[in-house]
């Protein structure tokens, strides 16, 4: 079992003799120093480096590497050494990175002679450091424990060696490491090839499985499509709730790409790469805000955030847009909320007191009350204006900046807009405001693909906009917005990766349905009639089996050669009409079992329709994610719970861009004969 | 710079300039103590908290512990708990995160506490500090040593309040009882 250290967390060793793994991307100088029960370093002697590679008890490489293996006996280790800790650095004068912040996060693993691991820990979080304490193992009450360290320095090996007490002889040690070093990497044979980057590795190990095993995950794998960080809020944006991050999500994405991580196909070079690390390449460095002069705030700038790509920048700068919003909101309504309660207490206060009812006394009283609760609410109101300007204008430098998928229908961006050739990480479901400013609109992005099916209301919500709709119109407009869904997530799709169904037994929808079935995007008609919908059923039922079978015994390339791998989309209108108990049945199935296998589900339903199953499907309900085609609130933050109001991303009236965008995917597809 | 505080004693929090503070890191460390006896290797582990309560008018708003890692408003945060403490290095085991621009205006105090989760008293803890820390150049401004180490389970450790403009920072070191913040309510009231 391993344990995976955070910075700080330590765990026992059972075993002197260990082996520590280094694994960083580039090649780096990896060492050692010795300390006794002080934490000082006694003197030269005691560092471990490539000038020197062996003390009783350790052993380093000689060279500089991207990959290393630390041999340590802590038996053999002097009484006297109450301290090991490993380092890392980049050699300088090479050529290669300057400092960590580019490369990517170095994993270390304490592990036994047999390879089983004991612990790990990636040092995540280093910047303009060049030398790095990655781990320090030390003896405790006669036993010894490893601790997760990650402390770096800027200035290098020299610092690192002086902060642990060589004060003297540091900057020559360290010239003396950087030397031997360099010798090491002069002597070598060549300088080692540069490392490609992973994915183009995950290519040359998938062709021949690839094409037909991919078993509708195939997108997954893409180039680009990063796991989503740990604790990453999308998940937990639920209607009206906050869910944990389903674990099934992480399935999903990690889901071994046949041929890739899985089975190796025969002859094909072995996938070596972490399957949680997509790229080892250093991104290109984010845009940073220019400094402002004094009292000025920062100017925004688009892509202000970390992440791998301009794309991952965007996102998780959206999602922080959205945490700040939330929090502010929350700062400001707290401070209003402590205010009116003051203020009533006071006033009964004054009420209560028998002096205040002679004279002007009492007035007074109440006017101060009064006075405190508008210069509290005043100065609340202050700092959440400010909060807001900044996130608006933060907001105006984003938004245009946004790929398709993350941007609005009226973004110009979608006039110009081509299949893509990988999907992307996100997709905008629509926006979300508070009632503390309505015009600042957080884009709802969430990772593609979907982890949950989507639930079109096409029911009489709470709130009061929807009142004048009479229940054909809502019905309507239900439809309109789950084709601009529908039709967002095949533009977002490379072309022939995603297959959509239909399904409107009633034939209710083909007003909405007419510019996707126009353009011929669809799989085939909407399904009409009970039998269109048994066939339908007949289908993604067995395509869910096949592959969660294929995927369960590790056979992907045993899938029939003529089953569809791309993403799946079943959209029904006017839920339950036209189904029969077999066909809830299998619908609940793929509500379940499909997310996983790349099979998702738009329901387009009104819950009151289906009020004579009583509460039998309430967990149907509860596991889609509930979209209103009108704006409403019912949209929860994961950090403060306040109710968002969710607007549709509609197409603007009287606009051509779903047909010219639909269009284009039909053209992107007739090479594939699709 | 570093004030070494004793109970009661209050500084302010400016700058050595005159600025004010903008952000600072309220660090608990500590050690499990050795057990005396023949099996003395077995070092039980400790579990210490840090949590901050944030008050606005002594009435409590909102609280950062292991439960809740962020106060809603987002000026307070909380690294994260560690279940065992530290190796006697003198570095932070758990530490709270506040920055005070951001502070909602009406919290006019917070106050620091510190439990003990496993039930251990502070007997058996060594080298138990609370420190506070000017998280923007890291300069240690206060430091209150958890002394003696008596048979009790919690510490009320300092509370940070509004002074004028600034901020000031007052050591409670105040002994009680209790496994989260929660049973501390009533030790913390009467140091508002």
């Amino acid at each position: 079992m391993t344990a995976e250290l955070v910075r700080g967390q330590n765990h026992p060793l059972t075993q002197t003799r260990l082996e520590i793994r280094v694994s960083a991307g580039k090649p780096v100088v990896a060492g050692a120093t010795l300390s006794d029960e002080q934490g000082t370093v006694q003197g030269a002697e005691w560092v471990v480096h490539p000038g020197s590679p062996t003390l009783p008890g350790l052993e380093v490489s000689k060279q500089a590497a991207a990959d290393h293996r630390l041999a340590v006996d802590l038996g053999v280790l002097p009484e006297t050494v109450h301290r090991v800790s490993v380092l890392l650095a980049l050699p300088v004068g090479v050529g290669g990175p300057v400092c960590f912040g580019a490369v990517a996060a170095p994993f270390v693993a304490v592990t036994g002679l047999d390879g089983s691991e004991v612990a790990s820990y990636t040092i995540t979080g280093l910047d303009a450091e060049s030398a790095v304490v990655a781990l320090e193992l030390y003896r405790r009450q006669g036993a010894w424990k490893v601790r997760a360290i990650g402390q770096g320095y800027a200035g290098g090996l020299a610092e690192l060696l002086s902060d642990q007490g060589l004060t003297g002889a540091a900057g020559q040690l360290a010239q003396a490491i950087n030397d031997a070093v360099t010798q090491g990497l002069a002597r070598s044979v060549a300088a080692p090839p540069p490392r490609t980057s992973d994915e183009t590795r995950v290519r040359t190990a998938s062709p021949g499985a690839g094409a037909t095993g991919a078993g509708g995950s195939g997108a997954q794998g893409g180039p680009g499509m990063a796991q989503p960080p740990a604790g990453s809020p999308d998940a937990a944006l639920s209607a009206g709730s906050v869910s944990p991050m389903d674990p099934r999500s992480a399935a999903s994405g990690a889901q071994p790409a046949p041929g890739g991580g899985g089975a190796p196909s025969p002859g094909g070079p072995v996938n070596y790469t972490h399957p949680r690390r997509q790229t080892a390449a250093p991104p290109p460095p984010p845009p940073t805000a220019t400094p402002a002069g004094s009292g000025q705030p920062v100017q925004p700038v688009a892509g202000d955030a970390t992440g791998w790509s301009m794309e991952e920048r965007l996102y998780n700068q959206v999602w922080g847009m959205f945490e700040d919003l939330a929090r502010t909101a929350a700062a400001y309504r707290s401070a209003v909320d402590f205010a009116d309660s003051r203020m009533e207490q006071e006033l009964d206060k004054a009420l209560s007191d028998p002096r205040s009812r002679i004279g002007g006394t009492g007035d007074a009283a109440r006017a101060a009350a009064r006075a405190k609760h508008a210069q509290l609410v005043d100065q609340a109101r202050e700092v959440l204006d400010r909060d807001i300007a900044q996130l608006r204008a933060e907001a105006d430098v984003v938004e245009p900046a946004l790929p398709p998928a993350y941007a609005r229908w009226d973004n110009p961006v979608w006039h110009a807009y081509r299949a893509p050739t990988e999907i992307p990480m996100a997709l905008r479901l629509g926006d979300l405001h508070l009632p503390e400013r309505t015009d600042l609109r957080i884009p709802m992005l969430v990772r593609l693909p979907l982890e949950r099916g989507l639930w079109i209301d096409s029911g009489r919500s709470s709130s009061a906009t929807t009142s004048f709709a009479d229940s054909g119109q809502l019905r309507r407009l239900a439809m309109d917005a789950a084709v601009a869904h529908a039709a967002r997530l095949i533009a977002a799709y490379p072309a022939g990766e995603f297959t959509v169904h239909v399904i409107d037994a009633a034939g209710s929808g083909a007003g909405p349905l007419a510019p996707l079935v126009a353009a011929g995007v669809l799989d085939g008609p909407p399904a009409v009639g009970a039998a269109g919908v048994s066939g339908v059923f007949a289908k993604l039922t067995q395509r869910v089996d096949l592959v969660q079978m294929a995927i369960r015994s590790g056979a992907t390339d045993a899938l029939p050669p003529d089953l569809d791998t791309a993403q799946q989309l079943l959209i029904v209108n006017d839920f339950p009409g036209g189904f029969d108990d077999r066909a809830v049945t299998q619908l609940r199935y793929l509500a379940d079992e499909g997310p996983d296998v790349g099979v998702h589900l738009m329901l387009v339903a009104d819950r009151e329709d289906a009020a004579a199953y009583g509460p039998l499907l309430d967990p149907l309900w509860r596991s889609l994610l509930r979209l209103t085609p009108v704006p409403d609130d019912h949209l929860a933050d994961p950090w403060v719970g306040h109710a968002w109001t969710y607007e549709p991303p509609l197409v603007p009236p009287g606009s051509q861009v779903l047909h010219d965008v639909m269009n284009q995917v039909a053209a992107a597809r007739r090479p594939w004969n699709r | 710079m570093t004030v070494n505080m004793t109970k009661g004693q209050a500084i302010s929090l400016q700058k050595n300039d005159g600025g004010t503070l903008t952000a600072v890191r309220m660090g608990l460390g500590w050690q499990a103590a050795p057990r005396r006896g023949l099996f003395g290797t077995r070092t039980r582990e400790i579990d210490l908290d840090a949590s901050a309560v944030l008050f606005a008018d002594k009435q409590p708003v909102d609280v950062v512990f292991f439960r809740h890692l962020v106060s809603d408003d987002g000026s307070v945060r909380h690294t994260g708990d560690n279940l065992v403490g530290g190796v006697g290095q003198g570095g932070d085991d758990e530490a709270i995160l506040v920055d005070l621009q951001r502070l909602p205006v009406h919290i006019d105090q917070l106050v620091f506490t510190v439990n003990s989760f496993t039930g251990q008293t502070f007997q058996e803890v060594q080298n138990a500090f609370c420190r506070l820390v000017d998280e923007t150049n890291g300069q240690e401004l206060a430091r209150y040593t958890l002394d003696g180490g008596g048979a009790y389970t919690a510490q009320i450790m300092a509370k940070v309040h509004r002074a004028g403009s600034g901020w000031q920072m007052t050591a409670l070191g105040t002994a009680a009882n209790g496994r989260t913040f929660q049973d501390l309510m009533p030790s913390i009231l009467p140091h508002l």
